[in-house]
């Protein structure tokens, strides 16, 4: 047999405020990232948002005999700083490709395309649209020249590209489908809410919970800090991390709960840190495979998919840590509070640095019990 | 035999893999020998799962709502009302008020009205008339002589164009909902007055039946028929010129002409190919103006079959309360009288009214199936403001890019294997176990996928991802619980119950609680939500199969031929 992380003692829960800190940092970070840039004249917005979320501009390109792959558009489209282009052929015209880019940045200010609009922002499209179009034209510049004006592709002997269609469109997802995905999650952390509660305790339901708003809190921080680009499948990647959140927190509750049950001796802190240290093993293997997974879509899966797995690999570090950094301290902060100050003598020496031992042996009668 | 309820076990897994084997690989045609190659297999695979258009593409449409037909029907609409409200005006002395006959233009961007007033003193009389029945917010007034005119400027025509656009939005997006367009993308299209709106939906079977349905123009209306009252039979003409010639050789604000095809499919609002039925010859009826109620004051609509059964079907349809409240006035006071239900411009049928009717109604008239199930839809869904016009149709690929799905799912390979090497590694001979049960897994989950024929989008994909994620973690709470009963020492067969028992308990629970927040983000999520639900239910519902049910039937077949197993490969 083949073992790892046997027998292994680390006091969990004796660090939960280098945890919490750590947390409450980044969370500060990601707060005076997006508080900050919508402040800051001519700056980013808070968040980078792709051209799903806010629309763009669109354009389709005809080439001259073999277009360039959609790769060294995308590179190209890098080259003159667009990020995060939708690059989809024309099946039916090969020679053709649709390529939407996002609202290009300070030309005006920030025009909704749609849907609501009047005769002020559009003007303010119509720029778009022209500005999209110049931004494009540089990038596809690179692969010749186009057929400017009137000419077509065939009047031009030189020319190997012409854009034959510009115009301005609006965001995919919506306000509407942006506030049906948060009340959508809202109401399933409900869900998960009561059935934690009535399998385990409310304390517990609260941990999983509150670690799983922290996970993604964390994430979008991470998002605006570095401006990674959000667009639809970075909804896809939070609802995983989601799941993949609770998921390791049940793990380490339902150990917890077995612990209690044969374990009449140890303090619920104990326990806790036992069940942690028990569990370690598995914790370790699963989230392991998880990120070498999503560590190779990072790396080897492409520019487009870029934000997802970013995502995912930040809240798989991140729903790990956060079962064992929040979740179990809140659960048992909460027993604390729930019990009397018994239970706090529990607690108190620890923080002092005494030996839990001498504490948990006092507890004998003053464990909390859940269930 | 001592194994048969390991033999039924094992019967039942090998059933279940090669019903799912089929379901994913198989064709859907008699089998050919290229059905076996890799080739072969790859096309079924293709053919046999939906993939939505981030993954594979489909048809993107523009269209555009025909704006200025809307200014043009909003013009003459209130130049009439205008009309008729200042006619019926009455000046303080009870006088009705000297007016003049009314006009508009409606062409080249100018949309006017004109109303003559004879006596400019009465205008003020006139425009307070016209106001409390008219709404002219968005019009620019003015006086010219003994006219008053209202135009609509330039800014009011783009506002206006701009809201006829975002009602038809609304109106097709509920449509391309309704008839269960799996994952479209609908976006507005060019500047706020352009009118235009660009639909991309993934490969659906009859794009066509959707484009009609997404244009097509349903205007119910109820009228009265001008007729003698039952028993005598409903009055009709053979000619549209005797029905004219009944009220006077033209159509008035109060009096209309309309066809009535007794008896006869619709194809005004669908492509649904007309069968030959036995058709009577077109008659003409005159109906009252303006029509009782219309189609804005429905609540539903749905398609039901017909009292001669087979493939006769109506189309049933029930009002809002304030409909009802009209419909059931007039009906009360109107029994006897011959109604008209008016589809788009044409009498569906005329019915004597019987008793006083409040909120349901029937249109019969021979649909199909399809015809009567796409009328509801679009009747339910509203009238679209303007005719829809499609400007520009092609087929796209995938908005994620070809190549990088192609880079997308040689990472995910990659990132498997891994996984499959780490667990042969790490857990030796019950490894084979964790391999034998997601590739079941992954198998399983995509059969059912196209059981239900969902449409396979990234979020989706992101679903199956933590599907497997939490298939691997089932296993792996397993193997480690087989570890620590080992550790603690207990035998073989017993560590391997013991690990079971305990690791399902935590399994059950894990996965409870995602299939029950999977749930709600399905009933209460749209699209792309819905799609990551589906496939994340459907995952770790097969995973209770997988992870437990097969993983430990292997386990069993071990110890069955070996029974005093001292050491197990873990």
């Amino acid at each position: 047999m083949f073992n790892l992380f046997q027998n292994i003692h680390i006091d969990w829960l004796g660090k939960r405020k280098i945890f919490i800190a750590f947390s409450i940092f980044i969370m500060l970070a990601g707060l005076a990232s997006t508080i900050g840039r919508q402040y800051t004249p001519g700056g980013a917005d808070a968040f980078n948002l792709g051209v799903d979320f806010k629309g763009g501009t669109v354009i389709v390109a005809k080439f001259k005999g073999e277009r360039p792959t959609d790769d060294d558009l995308r590179g190209a489209l890098h080259n003159v700083g667009v990020a995060d282009p939708v690059i989809q052929s024309s099946t039916d015209k090969p020679d053709e490709v649709l390529i939407k880019i996002p609202l290009v940045e300070n030309t005006t200010e920030a025009p909704e395309a749609a849907p609501s609009g009047d005769q002020a922002t559009d003007t303010a499209v119509k720029v778009q649209a022209e500005a999209g179009r110049q931004t494009v034209k540089r990038a596809l510049d690179s692969f010749g020249k186009e057929a400017e004006g009137e000419q077509t592709l065939a009047d031009t002997a030189d020319a190997v590209y012409k854009i034959v269609g510009t115009d301005s469109v609006g965001a995919v997802a919506g306000a509407k489908l942006r506030t049906q995905a948060v009340t959508a999650t809202l109401f399933g952390l409900v869900g998960i809410l009561l059935f934690i509660a009535f399998r385990y305790d409310w304390t517990y339901a609260a941990g999983a919970v509150i670690a799983v708003f922290h996970d993604v809190l964390m994430v979008l921080a991470f998002f605006s800090v570095f401006q990674w680009e959000i667009n639809l499948t970075v909804i896809a990647a939070l609802l995983t991390i989601v799941g993949f959140s609770v998921n390791d927190s049940i793990v380490i509750f339902d150990r917890v709960r077995e612990n209690l049950a044969v374990n009449r001796v140890d303090s619920l802190f104990k326990i806790t840190n036992d069940s942690i240290n028990q569990t370690l093993s598995r914790t370790i293997i699963t989230s392991g495979l998880v990120l070498l997974s999503v560590l190779a879509l990072v790396l080897f899966g492409g520019e487009v998919l870029k934000s997802f797995s970013l995502a995912l690999l930040v809240g798989v570090v991140l729903g790990t840590y956060s079962t064992i950094a929040i979740a179990s301290p809140i659960a048992i902060w909460w027993q604390n509070k729930l019990g009397d100050s018994r239970i706090k003598d529990v607690l108190v020496p620890q923080q002092k640095g005494e030996k839990l031992a001498s504490s948990s042996r006092r507890s004998v009668t003053r464990r909390p019990v859940t269930r | 035999m001592k194994n048969t309820g390991l033999w039924i076990r094992t019967a039942i897994i090998i059933a279940i893999t090669l019903v799912g084997i089929y379901l994913v690989f198989g064709p859907r045609h008699t089998p050919t020998s290229t059905d076996f190659t890799w080739q072969g297999i790859k096309a079924n695979l293709a053919a046999n799962i939906n993939l939505g258009l981030d993954l594979k593409g489909g048809s993107h449409l523009v269209m555009r709502v025909k704006t200025e037909d809307y200014l043009k029907t909003l013009t003459q609409n209130n130049e009439i009302a205008a009309s008729q409200a200042a006619k019926a005006a009455k000046d303080d002395s009870g006088q009705p008020l000297a007016v003049g006959d009314a006009s508009y233009v409606a062409d080249n961007g100018n949309y006017d009205i004109t109303l003559n007033v004879t006596d400019p003193a009465q205008i003020p009389a006139v425009l307070d008339a016209v106001k409390k029945k008219v709404d002219f917010s968005n019009w620019t007034q003015s006086t010219n002589g003994n006219a008053i005119v209202w135009s609509l400027s330039k800014q009011s025509q783009a506002k206006l164009k701009d809201q006829a656009t975002d009602q038809a939005y609304k109106i097709i997006e509920s449509r391309i909902n309704a008839f269960g367009v799996k994952e479209p993308t609908l976006q507005r299209q060019g500047a706020s007055d352009s009118g235009q709106i660009l639909l991309q939906m993934p490969g659906v079977e009859n794009p066509e039946r959707v484009k009609d349905l997404v244009k097509g123009q349903s205007k119910l209306e109820l009228a009265k028929i001008v007729s003698p009252p039952n028993p005598q039979p409903v009055q009709t003409y053979p000619t549209k010129e005797a029905a004219l010639q009944s009220i006077g050789g033209k159509e008035s604000d109060t009096r209309r002409v309309l066809p009535y095809a007794e008896r006869d499919e619709s194809s005004t609002a669908t492509a649904a190919p007309t069968p030959p039925a036995a058709k009577k010859p077109t008659q003409f009826v005159v109906i009252e103006n303006p029509a009782v109620v219309d189609g804005s004051e429905l609540r539903d609509a749905a398609a039901i079959q017909g009292k001669g059964g087979g493939s006769d079907f109506q189309i049933s349809f029930s009002f809002k309360p304030t409909g009802a409240q009209k419909f059931g006035d007039w009906t009360g006071k109107n029994i006897g009288n011959y109604m008209a239900v008016v589809l788009n411009g044409e009498v569906k049928s005329a019915a004597y009214i019987k008793s006083q009717i409040f909120d349901q109604g029937e249109i019969s008239g021979r649909f199909t199936k399809t015809s009567a199930d796409d009328l509801a839809l679009t009747l339910k869904s509203g009238a679209l403001p303007a005719e829809i016009e499609y400007q520009e149709e092609r087929t796209v690929g995938p908005s994620l890019g070809a190549d990088s799905i192609r880079a997308g799912v040689s990472a995910s390979i990659g990132g498997l294997v891994l996984v499959v090497l780490f667990m042969l590694f790490y857990y030796r001979g019950s490894g084979v176990n964790a391999v034998v049960a997601l590739t079941l897994n992954m198998i399983l989950t995509v059969a059912a996928l196209i059981v239900f024929g969902s449409t396979l989008t990234l979020p989706g994909i992101a679903g199956l991802i933590l599907g497997i994620g939490m298939a691997v973690d089932s296993n792996v709470l397993i193997f480690e619980r087989i570890r620590e009963e080992l550790r603690l020492g207990f035998l073989v067969p017993e560590s391997i119950s013991l690990g079971f028992d305990r690791a399902f308990v935590t399994i059950i629970d894990t996965h409870i609680t995602t299939i029950i927040s999977s749930v709600i983000l399905y009933m209460t999520g749209s699209g792309p939500i819905k799609g990551f639900a589906v496939t994340l239910i459907l995952g770790l519902l097969i995973n209770l199969f997988t992870a437990v049910f097969v993983s430990r039937t292997i386990f069993k077949w071990e110890l069955a031929r070996n029974p005093n197993m001292q050491k197990l490969s873990i």
